[in-house]
């Protein structure tokens, strides 16, 4: 009898086109690769690019992670997870440090990656001028031609209308001095951390892009001499753990509008507060 | 001296039709060169291919770079020619909305090219774009109203701002004055005619309208299918018409 799947769901053809596209994004950061994206099992918006981009990197030994805004266990992370355990038979784990493949959702895991892990990020829109250039011919010729005044304009609209850079997520970075790139839309918090040690990969599965971000490779927010980068969060410590220094997510605990801030990365809080064992 | 442009037998087919033929001319720093002609007659043609918006099929445009001299536009790689158009070069179209980003403020359209060309200070362009509105008779307050918000002549006059704030200097204008009603046309002109001659333009001017040309070109060339018919020293082709073509057009304008 046949198996019902190949291992990762993907067909062994598909995963090397796939490959090859993640290769040419390695070798150009920053730059977004066209790919034959395919059918998922699953909706668009839902993750169908980082699912093929994991689903090119997986190996039968692989530990797999999947977050969604830094947490394990919303429906997004819980049946991707699913998916691969089902799919692939790999191991999983909520666990960051323990994982091989992580895929995400909207942020970088708060503990430092390392060079023997691969993030996947899901993208819903990877081309960062669409908002004020809509034809893709002339994105494209923009990219081609390093022509990125355009880029600026959007952030000084930001300032002129708000007083200050107000984009909060999605902000655009430039890749080692030549490609500006969509970083998929984590909090600007996060910005600075795609400067990693691990392999950083960004599938878009609608768009039909993916793109890379290689190891130790230079990223910087685009910004003003007199407006710099501020990778800003809620000021408060983290109502569970304490954490000072991670991203927050606020949470409405009853109708009188009583608020608490805890940490958004569901691991990382937990093995603050020394109960990661749970998971 | 060296011309700032210098065109020979420039030629753009449209298959078996002819876009503009055989045009040549030189303009020289400070010149304003006027190209009257009906529509379809291959002025907007021309002003296409001279700004490297329309691949001609032969010819050779020489422009006078800043830094190297005299080159040729159309061997110029794609980069090049870019650089130039938001440095060197202004493009001003005859309807504002091809030439504005009508969801940008007007700070952040007159801000677009200082920031191609590297500007990473918001308050140095900003003062630079509040000092071209001033230029150009808008209010500052109007700074962060986007250009939808605008009349068409304010709008007119937003399109020379953002293209005249990184000093250019060779301006090309399609119909700038085209669609406006004649208050805000005569405004306009004069506007037009005080920058260039204050900031020392070279410009060309397409037109239909010969009171335009009148007031603002030294020089006009007149075209007719495609070709140069006539050309001259304004005025002189204005009132001693040589060619039939432009004795017609001259006679029919209506005399106020």
């Amino acid at each position: 009898m046949m198996d019902p799947y190949n291992f990762a769901y993907l067909d062994e053809q598909t995963k090397r086109m796939i490959r090859r596209a993640i290769l040419k994004g390695v070798a150009v950061p920053g730059y977004q690769v066209p790919f034959a994206s395919r059918e998922m099992p699953m909706p668009y918006g839902w993750g169908t690019g980082g699912v093929q981009v994991s689903a090119a990197c997986l190996t039968p030994e692989d530990t797999f992670k999947v977050i969604d805004q830094g947490a394990d266990d919303t429906t997004n992370a819980v049946s991707i997870r699913k998916f691969f355990q089902k799919v692939a038979d790999v191991a999983v784990t909520e666990r960051t440090r323990d994982a091989t493949v992580i895929q995400t959702r909207h942020r970088i895991p708060e503990e430092l990656l390392t060079e023997d892990q691969i993030l996947v990020f899901q993208v819903p829109i990877p081309e960062p001028l669409r908002f004020i250039e809509p034809s893709e011919v002339e994105t494209r010729r923009m990219h081609a031609l390093e022509d990125y005044g355009l880029m600026h304009v959007r952030l000084y609209e930001d300032i002129a209308r708000h007083g200050e850079i107000a984009t909060a997520y999605a902000y655009p970075v430039k890749v080692e001095d030549r490609y500006v790139m969509d970083p998929s839309p984590i909090p600007k918090f996060d910005n600075p951390k795609l400067e990693s040690a691990a392999l950083q990969l960004f599938g878009a599965g609608r768009e039909q892009r993916i793109y890379a971000v290689p190891p130790y490779t230079k990223v910087v927010s685009l910004d003003f001499d007199d407006y710099p980068f501020d990778p800003t969060k809620a000021p408060h410590p983290c109502a569970l753990c304490g954490a000072e220094d991670t991203y927050l997510d606020e949470v409405i605990t009853d109708d009188l509008g009583t608020r608490m801030f805890v940490c958004s990365d569901t691991d990382h809080c937990a093995q603050a507060r020394g109960d990661g064992e749970a998971a | 001296m060296i011309p700032l442009l210098d065109v020979t037998r420039l030629t753009k087919r449209y298959g078996p039709r002819i876009g503009c033929a055989d045009v040549s001319f030189r303009l020289f720093p400070g010149e304003v060169l006027g190209v009257v002609g009906e529509s379809g007659s291959g002025k907007s043609t021309l002003l296409s291919c001279l700004a490297g918006h329309l691949a001609p099929d032969e010819g050779k445009v020489i422009f006078d770079t800043r830094t190297d001299g005299p080159r040729d536009v159309l061997r110029m790689s794609e980069p090049e020619r870019r650089m130039l158009g938001r440095t060197d070069w202004a493009f001003v179209h005859q309807n504002p909305r091809d030439g504005l980003r009508m969801r940008v403020s007007a700070g952040g359209n007159v801000g677009e090219r200082l920031m191609a060309v590297g500007a990473r200070h918001y308050g140095d362009i900003r003062g630079k774009a509040l000092d071209w509105l001033d230029r150009v008779e808008i209010a500052g307050e109007r700074i962060d109203d986007r250009p939808a918000a605008f009349s068409g002549g304010m709008q007119q006059r937003l399109q020379i701002a953002r293209n005249l704030v990184t000093g250019p200097r060779l301006v090309f204008m399609d119909e700038p004055t085209g669609g406006l009603d004649v208050s805000v046309q005569a405004r306009l002109l004069d506007l037009i005619r005080g920058l260039v001659r204050r900031m020392g333009l070279s410009a060309i001017v397409v037109t239909h309208d010969l009171a335009v040309v009148r007031l603002l070109a030294d020089r006009l060339m007149v075209m007719k299918d495609g070709r140069v018919i006539e050309s001259g020293l304004t005025d002189q082709v204005l009132d001693d018409p040589q060619a039939a073509y432009t004795q017609l057009l001259v006679s029919s304008v209506l005399q106020a």
